[in-house]
């Protein structure tokens, strides 16, 4: 019992330090889907990318200060720190032409 | 092929920058040219490794296996370069004016030689597997306009290493005695901007998470991905929105460096009147 309650308080504790569900930005034939996030400003949030094609993409952001390289058929967690209400571009640095989305922190 | 050659060459202006640097500040040293070139092939090497293994190296340590991989190599550059700087402020000056007076080759800095090839190393290395990963994916494609970007990819890298040959021939232009300093002094800044871009690495993966707010934002005068700005990012740290973090492990480094330097470089014999020219 005693267990249990010190657990769930632990727990009360652990989940504000988490942010809320991930969001799924999916890159298909060197575009991203959602090519508009929007998160909500001044809280840090979670950007999953999966990356459907078969060769590596670099997720690269200096509004966002993130450089991430997603191998090809795989996926990774891009950390988006609190931002301030703006947009904030991103791209996908070997395809600039196509992959080209945008964060919108509001 | 322009959009492939501007991609690879901003990827190779930090590699070829740090190259310039390392032989202006080992100009004289024996055995330099091996040091540099077997830190150039280990990194192209390590390269092709981190290229190959991108999808297993970024799934370790709950997805955050790239940020920490590039986070260490960073740190244990800003290591290396530190001790390049201490010891040469320790033993450089009077070797130098001992083997000028001597009539020979100033051969100071050979024991951080292998420290500064590892720096060669890591700078090929991160630069290079990005390179990698975009050529590759362009020959993976196939396809009659891939030559073209091919083409490109290969002009850039040649680009990369005309900058590395001008930072180091510029550099070169400083009379002898000033280069120890000017080098010194680039080798700190490289050291602090490297140290502010691993703290980045480490908060986006989570490790460090204060101070994380922006601290002055300065895009609009100089935008960090332009060429200017990627040059000033490597040569001196730019960073064109920099946050509390980045500036703390930035302004903490160059502290360090020249605390160090000055500790190790007090105890002198007795003090000199530097010779008449």
């Amino acid at each position: 019992m005693k267990r249990t309650l010190i657990l769930s308080a632990l727990l009360l504790i652990a989940v504000p330090a988490l942010a809320d569900e991930p969001i799924t930005l999916t890159l298909q034939n060197h575009k991203f889907t959602p090519a508009e996030i929007h998160v909500k400003a001044n809280k840090p949030s979670m950007i999953t990318m999966i990356n459907k094609d078969a060769t590596a993409e670099e997720f690269d952001s200096t509004a966002l200060k993130v450089e991430k390289v997603v191998a090809g058929n795989s996926k990774g967690n891009i950390r988006i720190r609190a931002l301030k209400p703006g947009r904030y571009p991103f791209m996908g640095e070997y395809h600039a032409g196509t992959a080209q989305g945008v964060v919108v922190a509001e | 092929m322009l959009s492939a050659l501007l991609i690879v060459f901003r990827e190779v202006i930090e590699a070829g920058l740090i190259v310039g640097i390392v032989l202006a500040a080992t100009q004289g040293v024996p055995r330099r040219g091996i040091a540099v070139s077997v830190g150039v092939g280990a990194g192209v090497l390590g390269a092709c490794v981190v290229a190959a293994f991108a999808g297993e190296l970024a799934a370790l340590f709950q997805g955050n296996g790239q940020e920490l991989f590039n986070a260490s190599i960073l740190l244990l550059a800003v290591l290396m370069l530190t001790w390049h700087n201490v010891w040469m402020a320790s033993h450089g000056r009077e070797m130098a004016r001992a083997l000028k007076a001597a009539g020979h080759e100033v051969v100071t800095g050979k024991r951080t030689l292998g420290a500064l090839g590892v720096v060669v190393g890591v700078a090929v290395l991160r630069e290079g597997s990005e390179v990698v990963l975009f050529l590759y994916g362009i020959a993976a494609q196939g396809g009659t306009s891939n030559a073209a970007l091919l083409a490109g990819g290969a002009l850039g890298l040649g680009a990369g290493a005309v900058v590395s040959a001008l930072m180091y021939f510029g550099l070169l232009t400083i009379p002898a005695g000033r280069l120890f300093q000017v080098t010194s002094g680039l080798i700190t800044l490289l050291a602090a901007g490297m140290a502010a871009q691993a703290v980045l690495f480490l908060q986006n993966g989570g490790y460090i998470e204060v101070m994380t707010g922006t601290v002055w934002d300065t895009s609009w005068l100089l935008r960090e991905d332009s060429i200017p700005g990627r040059l000033l990012h490597t040569l001196v740290g730019y960073v064109e929105a920099p946050n509390g973090a980045q500036i703390l492990a930035y302004l903490g480094t160059i502290v360090a460096i020249l605390a160090l330097m000055r500790l190790v470089g007090k105890p002198s014999p007795r003090p000199r009147p530097q010779p008449a020219e």
